[in-house]
């Protein structure tokens, strides 16, 4: 049976410093849920805290109805998948499996069925009686989620698993875990500081940074709509050109390099405003515009071919650098040095606040507001 | 092989030859002569009669059924003490838990038979425990005989399961046991089902390591064994029993037992091949604070048993200030029995100094370059050196120094008495321990520093002295000093070899432990600690931390 999690105000100290200093969230039943920051950022932390490692120094912890503060790891019901998997290196894959099993009470029938059907779930059946030594790392991978499956856990955490995996891997076993976790339909925090594979697996993302979630929100809203410059940064690749923002008409304009300007339909009613603003336009939302087509004039300094797409990184008449993506054509790519003129995709890009604390644009779903009452 | 390594005409094929060499003469040969002796009567016939001498009496078996009952007893009491200290070290925060080590390490250090003693001045029939506890009406049993054996021998063994396991649990990844918790697997629970498995390893180690200790140990059964003979005990006897050129039946008895400890050997050998498995730890154990009664009983339980283990060493030290009246003990203090000690056996401290530090620069000399060939120049020879320098490490003591004077006793080679056969004597016995720590250093080194030099245009020799050798520094040095403690309170081998010049402060206090001056002993002993300590102190000093493992 999954549970719903939901934290009110967590803090968490380690003597005297602070690293988590007010953090409340919301994990849904049956949800894909990941943390996601870079190193240092208390996810992990958060992680161990939920699962009864760590000491929560204030705030509430609950699943369901039920306060789980001061519960003992071991009676919280917790299926977690360790960083470097945690395999016991002195028994085999089955005996792995079966260790949670043991420790239930269980009739000796339903371990080894349990046992079997995780084993089977996981594809590692022909490997039940290896020493976890003579596994791969993938391999490795699936007996620590077959292991932590397999006592029907209220809860599923998983702590970076993939990090140790080659890349190939890495997106093998993250379709692995993604469709285990939407067939059995259990409640997961995933910890990861890859934002790709955040995007891939989860259903909602909480963006974290030094203690702080900073958004929370579908893959898609974080990406698209990101609630600040943090979030805009670190989910995806961007470019950054400080603005002032210009009312004309009652429309809003921003003023790109050589004074083009740029008309935005999409700013927020409240924000209209003459205002400092710092425009982020993702590579993709430039593109080259055709012979003599009115644009942002720019030079191309290198560019690297990777398959599907060009990176061509640019400069702007006045100085600043940037980067853009367009797909691989095949005729050639652009000469270093050739003078472009760029487009702007207007609707998808996003602009900040001088501060890069707001995002000024419509269409910021950020989960997180509802707490702020509460903060 | 690299190519660059599998040039002939190599320097290290003649050093795999030089070491063959010294095998062969030092360990080979006297064992030879051991097996030659025992099967060779003085006719120059084949014979078995010293096999039938031996087990016709029930005397002579019996002995060995003595000593495979007190080493397995002591096996068990040393891992049922040392393994849930190291246990509870590792994990939970103990008050002055530094102090609480380098006590452990002390008391792993003493020379067993200097426990003996003490426990018999302390319980003994007319010991200073006996008599307070018998005048509040409590009679403690005899500590005379197999209890007596297993209490001293077990308080002085378990500090090495305790090393040998603490460095265990270090391996242990601390999300092993979050892991375990996780499933629902804590406490006690968690202790017997995952940590046990998780160190067994090291256990069996650990377990032949005490074994041996305990099978060998001579001086012990002899002090406080009082008519129960054990093994080493009958070797001894049947060496001095029997005079002039014939030792047919002491090298006889020493056959047997290296049967015996060969077969444990291959026993150990099978467990722990069944149970081999490599372990690393990203993140290890932290030391939690245990709170209320728990961490009382977790406080008391380590500090009574390391106090209960270090108290014959204080009573030692204590007793060596005391007046002597004869060979009792009176009222007062005094420096009397060091002044005797100084007087007296004059030869002691200069002689366990030089022959110690003798045996110990040839054993690091050779471990260096033994560990170097096996690890680096994997070859048959170099397999041979290998198995051959592991051989000492189970047989026992007593069966060497026999061995020894069997073999050097007679020209060409005439060594007995000399400081030379003591210096030989300790490098058998030691160089198996040495070999193991420098191998496991070397294997830390990758290969490739090596390449590195030698492309940048420095030669094989110079490599090895001038990269290799200083990057095992550390961990030379640091088993270095703890093979120095071990030498110079050696004496199953020494006792055996040793004559007026060249007696040790080990084998003084040995002989007046057996002279019954208890004053001048506890003298002698006093001066070995304070050497112990002194030198422990240099190695916490030289590897800069408080980790100590064997």
């Amino acid at each position: 049976m999954s549970v719903d999690i939901r934290i009110r105000n967590a803090v968490k100290k380690y003597g005297d410093t602070t690293i988590i200093t007010n953090l409340s969230l919301d994990i849904k039943e049956g949800e894909f849920f990941t943390l996601l920051g870079p190193s240092g950022c208390g996810k992990t932390t958060l992680l161990r805290m939920i699962a009864g490692f760590n000491s929560i120094e204030g705030g509430d912890f609950f699943f369901n109805s039920v306060r789980i503060n001061d519960m003992d790891p071991v009676k919280r019901n917790i299926g977690m998948v360790f960083q470097n998997y945690a395999i016991f290196p002195n028994l085999t894959v089955e005996k792995n499996v079966a260790f949670g099993l043991k420790n239930r009470k269980l009739s000796k029938e339903e371990i080894t069925a349990k046992t079997d059907q995780f084993l089977k779930l996981m594809k590692i059946e022909e490997y039940r009686t290896r020493m976890p030594e003579r596994l791969s790392g993938g391999q490795q991978q699936r007996v620590a989620l077959a292991r932590a499956l397999a006592i029907t856990p209220d809860v599923l955490l998983m702590d970076e698993p993939l990090s140790n995996l080659d890349a190939k891997l890495r997106v093998e076993m993250r379709t692995v875990i993604k469709e285990i976790q939407n067939k059995i339909g259990i409640t997961t925090v995933y910890v990861t500081h890859d934002q790709e594979e955040a995007m891939a697996v989860s259903d909602r993302i909480a963006v974290m940074n030094k203690g702080d979630i900073q958004q929370i929100g579908i893959p898609k809203v974080l990406y698209q709509r990101p609630a600040n410059l943090f979030v805009a940064t670190f989910i995806g690749r961007t470019n950054l050109l400080k603005s002032r923002m210009e009312i004309a008409d009652g429309k809003p304009f921003v003023a790109l390099p050589g004074n083009h300007k740029l008309q935005l339909d999409t700013v927020k009613e409240d924000e209209l405003k003459p205002q400092d603003v710092i425009v982020s336009i993702r590579p993709e939302e430039l593109y080259v515009k055709q012979d003599g087509e009115d644009g942002v004039t720019a030079y191309v300094d290198d560019a690297v071919f990777l398959g599907l797409n060009t990176h061509y990184f640019i400069h702007f008449e006045n100085g600043e650098k940037a980067e853009i993506i367009q797909e691989s054509q095949i005729d050639s790519i652009i000469a270093k040095g050739t003078k472009i003129s760029l487009g702007v995709k207007t609707h998808k890009i996003n602009v900040f606040d001088s501060e890069g604390k707001r995002n000024l644009v419509k269409g910021v779903v950020n989960d997180l507001d509802a707490y702020n009452g509460a903060r | 092989m690299t190519g660059a390594y599998s040039k002939k005409g190599d320097v290290w094929k003649l050093i795999s030859v030089l070491v063959l060499g010294l095998y062969a003469v030092i360990l080979i040969y006297p064992l030879c002569r051991l097996f030659k002796e025992a099967v060779i009567s003085s006719d120059g016939k084949f014979t078995l009669d010293g096999f039938k001498a031996f087990f016709s009496k029930s005397y002579y078996v019996g002995s060995i059924g003595n000593s495979l009952k007190v080493s397995i007893a002591t096996t068990l009491i040393s891992l049922a003490i040392g393994v849930p200290l190291a246990y509870f070290y590792q994990m939970y925060e103990i008050k002055g838990k530094s102090l609480l080590q380098v006590l452990v390490i002390l008391c792993s250090m003493s020379a067993p038979f200097i426990g003996a003693y003490a426990w018999i001045v302390l319980m003994g029939r007319s010991g200073i425990f006996t008599k307070i506890l018998g005048s509040i009406g409590i009679h403690v049993g005899s500590i005379y005989g197999f209890n007596g054996i297993l209490l001293v021998l077990s308080l002085q063994l378990f500090p090495l399961v305790f090393l040998y396991v603490c460095g265990a649990l270090k391996n242990i990844d601390n999300s092993l046991l979050e892991a375990s918790m996780n499933m629902g697997c804590s406490g006690a629970k968690m202790f017997l089902t995952v940590v046990i498995p998780l160190c067994m390893p090291t256990i069996i180690a650990a377990s032949l390591l005490v074994f041996m200790r305990a099978f060998a140990d001579f001086g012990t059964p002899l002090l406080i064994g009082e008519g129960y003979e054990t093994f080493p005990v009958v070797i001894y006897d049947a060496y001095f029993a029997e005079t002039g050129g014939n030792h047919m039946f002491g090298a006889t008895v020493s056959i047997i037992g290296i049967v015996i400890t060969a077969g444990i050997f291959l026993i150990q050998n099978w467990f722990s091949n069944r149970h081999h498995f490599t372990m690393n730890a990203l993140h290890s154990i932290e030391r939690k604070q245990a709170h209320g009664i728990r961490n009382v009983l977790i406080n008391i339980y380590c500090w009574f048993v390391v106090c209960l283990s270090f108290m014959p060493q204080v009573y030692v030290i204590y007793s060596s200030f005391q007046k002597t009246s004869g060979k009792l003990f009176v009222k007062g203090y005094t420096l009397d029995s060091y002044r005797f000690a100084f007087t007296h056996l004059r030869k002691a401290i200069p002689n366990t100094f030089m022959i110690g530090i003798s045996a110990l620069v040839i054993v690091i000399i050779l471990a260096i370059l033994i560990a170097y060939l096996v690890v680096r120049r994997s070859n048959t020879a170099n397999k041979v050196i290998d198995t051959l320098s592991m051989i000492p490490y189970i047989i026992p003591g007593s069966v060497i120094g026999i061995a020894l004077v069997l073999s050097f006793s007679r020209r060409p080679i005439l060594l007995t008495g000399t400081v030379a056969i003591m210096v030989i004597a300790l490098i058998i016995r030691r160089i198996p321990y040495t070999i193991r720590s420098s191998v496991a250093v070397l294997q830390q080194i990758p290969l490739t520093i090596e390449e590195a030099a030698i492309s940048l245009g420095s030669s094989k020799m110079k490599t090895f002295f001038t990269v290799t050798v200083p990057m095992m520094g550390n961990g030379i040095i640091s088993g270095a000093i703890l093979s120095w403690v071990t030498i110079i309170t050696e004496l199953s081998t020494a006792v055996i070899l040793y004559n007026a010049n060249t007696v040790t402060l080990t084998l003084a206090v040995y002989t007046y432990v057996s002279r019954g001056s208890y004053g001048v002993a506890a003298a002698y002993a006093t001066i070995l600690t304070v050497t112990t300590i002194l030198s422990l102190l240099i190695y916490m000093k030289v590897t800069g931390n408080k980790e100590v493992s064997l």
